[in-house]
């Protein structure tokens, strides 16, 4: 006996529908229900930021929003920003070119949080830079080569 | 780590949901911008039997003016208070302090009322609402009443909200002429939650000395502590730094924290003393030019 | 359109920075991790988990989450008894006349629990948000037990044991010696002896640990994806304990996986258990670890307490070095780390007398194993640690007392006189650690940075400047493999046995392979991390993937060319000496017109003559080759790292304010890679020296069980870092590659150590104890 419910919300510009659990957080309906995998669950406890989507054009933790919050809203998630790895959208052809990504696993919460911190300013600083990915965490790099990638990319 | 199972309401209305929660008062929690709650109940840390989610209450997310003040809706997103030009304007502290709480993808979902109800010791709004004397409304189905910041808080993660009861309105005073306010922290990391940190405002008399003050230390004991003593030190005396020294020094003696497995009891107490001079320092430049 | 790989100069593609094949599909929301798998029927398992660390279990009652609707099993130690066999003994002692004293344990513990979050039970539901509901009914009664949860309270006599049947919780006791350190001591103009403290902590790559098993029962065979650092290791543990060939275990790991640092380089019950259940419901079983499994269950590194003392000359020569240390390991830890420690230590100097000694005490927590650095780093901050202490009892620059005491160039192999973690005595293959550190200095600027250092100290700022250099084993053996083959569509197919957690091998083998086939980078492919495609393999960790499979892949790429030009030679009736391969085909050098492209090579190579069944005389068939590499000894990277920060001495909290580093792995491969390998490790370092940190009670609890009591650095708190390479080959390899993979971990504590130190001197401050962090800074300045 557990509380379910529609919901309908627009994902990468599509309107999609699921019937979800109201317990289950948006980041497990994209990626289970809507196969959308690829953005990853690092911590559930929102530090990590890998589950981070743009929700209405705002950069959410998707482990600390159940799916039923996301009814109505506009969801964006890494999917949205390329139409396939043959043709990559700039900011990404940046982490490319300077060495942005090694396991893949933080990259696209990184990648939506800078969509979204782009948007509003497209020319950042490196310290806005690292304000922006201060909210997330990555092992593997040392975060300066997706440092390098944007200020490549905002022509600093 | 996902959540266990709870029945789930999102009210339209502050009243449907206070009837909610005066029906399920002992079982149900508020869900408001979840940053607090939601790791929580993934953890299965919380066992609410009901989840009141009141996102949709448009009229608890509202940011106004009123004599002077302002009076903002306990769902206002820290991002909104962030980047309002109101807040920015009538009350700089908070514009101040915004950067320091979590980061930006937290901001974008957490509420004012939220990150206050939850009363993490460590948190700066609570100190904030403390320095600038803050009246909380808090509603239930039994009625409505208000309270001033520093009674809400009473130790770490209690506030003075009953079970049934909805956090409603922060309602703040009109920011008084000459004054200056600065917060500083030490967080292991920026955005994590401070080992120590202090809110402050100072406020001039029209020769330049200080007629009020407000010192209120964070991360240094179970809720958000006034210095008494050390706002009473600056009163009538000159915006020095030899006076926030010393302003400094009886915060640090007024708290005893504890040790725990982030940082001594020893270095939370001088931390208060140092950052409570700073801070002053800081809040002393941002008032401009005043008559000796 | 992706324009092609550029080469280098010299028209190869090793040494070129190649962007890297593998991040177009990261990028875009399309790579494949172990829990995107989607496998139709799959289940969920959920681990039921000890919460105290030492305890009988007396009874589980699961009827009620057994009833739960939507949960298919609940299995505890009883249940699985046809697998419940004693787990093989763990890597012996290296050291000749030492051994490691095995704690036997099983899979589900058949006496007792030994540490918090050990497994005791496991749940299957239809989602894993239903089996945590499962788990919530389970009903355990313990019997609770004493617990040793630091290796001073394990090594105390009448402790409680760990493990009855070894009488105490010594898991190891080596001792190693070169030349004669007492007579050193005592005859020695001066002696300083200190005591230094460090704790480490997990791994926490992004993605955690994860398997799905499938078992088919018409073929009694296991298909197990596991984002695993060693699927052949993980394939003989399973296939000892079912009791089934290896080649009816197959394990993958998935084309991604989310970051390996160590302690996905272990095996472990859950890995056991999600076949088990797999067999059982005949449905595919995924277990997932979340975030709070890996702070409690997933091997770790912690504390490492070393009594450390030095002989030295008036000039600053070291004549003797004796550590004495201690080292958890856990409940079923790997003397890995301990041993590659102690084989630190003496690190870039001559030292002609040592003295080496590590107890390793088995402990109710958690199985220790190596994190990235696997105890290097350790071992560099103790040595770091007595030059700097050395430099300030004789008034001497710490950068000029190292200098005085670096293994000159021309003096490899230089044998250091100890047994390394492979068995075979510590030889450093080659390098120039006299120039790694003068470069590092002048890029550093470092006379005018002491100069700075005076003017700021004298307006009050508390500037700091940390030298450290240190030497770190890499490309340990015993082999890794490749297998080359050119395939129909006339590419050519790489396979390796390690499997990658974002090293790049998609990009660095094949251009590896490109070189050593002589083909175009574009045209190759590769394939790792299973056991099914190759079937011997180690695994990814140590720095050692690089210096065993790229050597390897050289061998076999160059049979793979002879054949090739063997069988193109047939083609066009020509020498294999008077052919090349340009563009995807084989041609007669000079003739660019006479060419036969490569997939028609391999239609006649790989299946005989198009309308026959004859291959033509003289032609072997298969275009196919492998090699194995095994490396005669490990080789050995160096670092040179100084750092300069400031030290605000009223809150605690220091500033990096330059970190320059100065790297040799021999040869490169890929300078992105290898660049961005040693800016990762940085950051772990960097974490270890003043964010993160294992925190446990006296009962074996974690204290920092979540990010939020366990900070790792993010982009705003890592430095802009300046790095530049030397060179000096490695002569165990062809390629003369060394590895890169954890040299960036190395030497961060130990400088950033001894820059506070240096920071706080006027103060009078001793950092003894790693991490730092505001508090205990300023503390320190406290006298505490």
């Amino acid at each position: 006996m557990s509380d379910t419910r529609a919901i309908t919300l627009t994902v990468n510009g599509e309107p999609r529908q699921a019937m979800v659990d109201v317990r289950t957080t948006l980041v497990d309906v994209l990626r289970d229900q809507l196969r959308l995998t690829g953005t990853h669950v690092g911590c559930e406890h929102g530090v990590c930021g890998a589950c981070t989507v743009l929700v209405d054009g705002e950069p959410v933790r998707g482990c600390l929003m159940l799916a039923v919050q996301a009814d109505g809203r506009g969801v964006e998630t890494v999917e949205s920003l390329a139409p396939d790895p043959a043709h990559l959208n700039p900011l990404q052809a940046e982490f490319v070119r300077h060495h942005g990504v090694q396991c893949g696993f933080c990259t696209a919460g990184i990648l939506m949080s800078l969509t979204a911190a782009l948007r509003d300013n497209p020319r950042p600083t490196e310290g806005e830079i690292r304000e922006t990915l201060a909210g997330h965490l990555c092992r593997c790099t040392g975060y300066q080569g997706m440092v390098d990638a944007v200020l490549a990319l905002a022509g600093r | 780590m996902k959540p266990p199972r709870f029945r789930y309401d999102d009210p339209a209305t502050v009243e449907e949901a206070l009837d909610l929660l005066a029906r399920h008062a002992d079982g149900a929690k508020v869900l408001a911008g979840g940053q607090s709650l939601m790791p929580m109940l993934n953890f299965r840390l919380a066992r609410p039997s009901h989840v009141v989610d009141i996102n949709r209450i448009a009229a608890l997310a509202t940011m106004t003016s009123a004599d002077g003040g302002l009076r903002l809706g306990s769902l206002v997103r820290q991002r909104a208070l962030e980047r309002s030009p109101l807040i920015r304007e009538r009350s700089p502290l908070i514009a101040g302090a915004m950067p320091l709480v979590g980061h930006p993808q937290i901001r974008t979902r957490g509420t004012l009322g939220g990150n206050l109800a939850h009363a993490d010791p460590a948190s700066e709004l609570p100190a904030v609402m403390i320095a600038l004397g803050a009246e909380l409304t808090v509603r239930s189905a039994r009625g409505s009443r208000r309270l001033a910041a520093e009674a809400f808080f009473i130790a770490a993660l209690t506030t003075a909200l009953a079970p049934d009861e909805l956090l409603t309105e922060i309602a703040l005073p009109p920011w008084p002429a000459r004054t200056g306010a600065h917060l500083l922290e030490v967080a292991k990391r920026h955005g994590d939650f401070a080992l120590g940190g202090v809110a402050v405002t100072l406020t001039l008399d029209s020769l330049g000395r200080v007629a009020g003050a407000r010192i209120v230390g964070f991360g240094v004991g179970p809720r958000p502590l006034r210095a008494i003593d050390a706002e009473r030190s600056l009163v009538g005396g000159a915006p020095a730094p030899a006076a926030f020294a010393e302003a400094g020094r009886l915060a640090a003696a007024s708290v005893d924290p504890p040790d725990d497995i982030h940082a001594s009891g020893a270095y939370r107490k001088r931390l208060l003393g140092v950052l409570t001079a700073r801070a002053l320092t800081s809040a002393r430049s941002s008032i401009g030019e005043c008559a000796a | 359109m992706t324009p092609p790989a550029s080469r280098t100069p010299e028209g190869g593609y090793i040494g070129a920075p190649i962007p890297r094949r593998e991040d177009a599909r990261l990028l875009t929301g399309r790579g494949t991790f172990v829990d995107d798998l989607e496998m139709p029927g799959v289940v969920h398992a959920a681990m039921v988990r000890s919460p105290h660390a030492h305890a009988r279990v007396r009874r589980i009652d699961a009827q009620w989450a057994r009833a739960l609707p939507g949960v298919l099993a609940v299995v505890t130690a009883s249940e699985v008894d046809d697998i419940q066999k004693p787990w093989p003994a763990r890597m012996p002692s290296p050291v000749p006349g030492t051994t490691v004293r095995h704690g036997v344990r099983h899979t589900l513990p058949r006496d007792k629990i030994r540490h918090a979050g050990e497994v005791i039970a496991a749940v299957v539901a239809e989602s894993r948000a239903l089996a945590e509901d499962a788990r919530d009914l389970v009903e355990v009664e313990y019997e609770l037990l004493p617990v040793v949860a630091t290796p001073a309270a394990a090594l105390a006599p009448g402790a409680p044991l760990v493990y009855e049947e070894l009488g105490d919780n010594v898991a190891a006791h080596i001792v190693q010696r070169v030349g004669n350190p007492e007579r050193a001591f005592a005859a020695a103009p001066h002696t300083l002896r200190e005591t230094f403290r460090v704790m480490r902590g997990g791994g926490h790559s992004m993605e955690g640990r994860g398997v799905v098993a499938r078992y088919d029962e018409a073929l009694d065979a296991f298909t197990v994806w596991d984002a695993t650092q060693m699927p052949h290791a993980i394939r003989a543990m399973l296939a000892y304990l079912f009791e089934l060939p290896e080649h009816r275990v197959r394990v993958i790991a998935p084309p991604d996986v989310g970051g390996g640092l160590g302690p996905k380089g272990s095996f472990y019950p859950e890995e056991a258990l999600v076949c088990w259940l797999a067999r059982h419901l005949r449905r595919p079983v995924k277990w997932i670890e979340d975030r709070l499994e890996h702070f409690v269950s997933a091997a770790q590194e912690r504390e490492q307490i070393h009594t450390v003392e030095i002989a030295f000359t008036a000039e600053g020569t070291l004549l003797a070095l004796r550590d004495v240390f201690t080292h958890d390991i856990g409940m079923y830890g790997a003397l890995v780390s301990p041993v590659i420690t102690a084989c630190t230590v003496p690190g870039p100097y001559r030292i002609p007398n040592i003295h080496s000694e590590v107890w390793a005490a088995y402990t109710n927590l958690q199985p220790t194993g190596a994190v990235r650095g696997a105890g290097r780093p350790q071992g560099v901050l103790v040595m770091e640690r007595m030059m700097d202490r050395m430099a300030e009892t004789l008034g001497l620059d710490p950068a000029e007392v190292r200098a005085r005491n670096l293994i000159p160039a021309d003096a490899f192999p230089y044998p250091v006189g100890l047994w390394f973690r492979d068995g075979a005595p510590l030889t450093y293959d080659s390098g120039n650690y006299p120039e790694l550190l003068r470069r590092a200095l002048e890029r550093a600027d470092y006379t005018r940075a002491r100069q700075e250092q005076v003017t700021l100290r004298a307006r009050g700022v508390h500037r700091g400047i940390g030298v450290a250099i240190c030497v770190e084993g890499v490309g340990l053996g015993p082999f890794e493999g490749a297998v080359l083959r050119l395939d129909a569509r006339g590419r050519v197919v790489v396979t390796s046995g390690a499997p990658p957690q974002g090293q790049g091998y998609q990009t660095a083998f094949a251009q590896i392979a490109a070189d050593a086939v002589g083909v175009r980078f574009e045209d190759i492919d590769v394939v790792t991390g299973d056991t099914g495609a190759i079937p011997y393999g180690i695994g990814s960790f140590a720095s050692r993937v690089t210096a065993n499979a790229g050597p390897a892949i050289l061998q076999a790429g160059g049979t793979l060319r002879e054949k090739i030009l063997a069988v193109g030679g047939h083609m066009l009736e020509a020498a294999p000496a008077d052919l090349e391969i340009v563009d995807g085909a084989v041609r007669v050098r000079g003739l660019p017109d006479r060419g036969v492209p490569l997939a028609q090579v391999a239609r006649l190579g790989n299946g005989g003559v198009a309308f026959g069944m004859v291959m033509p005389g003289g032609l072997s068939v298969g275009l196919e080759a492998s090699a194995y590499f095994t490396p005669s000894q490990a080789g050995y990277s160096a670092s040179a790292h100084v750092c300069i920060l400031d030290v605000d001495a009223e809150t605690g909290e220091v500033t990096i304010v330059r970190y320059v580093i100065g790297h040799d792995c021999g040869n490169v491969i890929n300078p992105l890679i290898v660049e961005g390998q040693i800016l990762g490790g940085v950051a772990h370092g960097l974490s270890n020296a003043l964010y993160e940190e294992a925190m446990y009670d006296e009962q074996g609890q974690s204290l920092a069980s979540s990010f939020l009591d366990y900070p790792l650095p993010s982009a705003r708190e890592m430095p802009r870092i300046e790095m530049f390479h030397l060179t000096t080959p490695s002569p165990i390899n062809p390629l003369g590659v060394k590895g890169a993979g954890e040299a960036g971990t190395l030497p961060v504590t130990a400088a950033i150590a001894g820059a506070v130190e240096d920071a706080l001197r006027p103060f009078g401050v001793r950092v003894n104890r790693m991490p730092l962090n505001p508090a205990r800074i300023s503390d320190l300045i406290h006298g505490r």
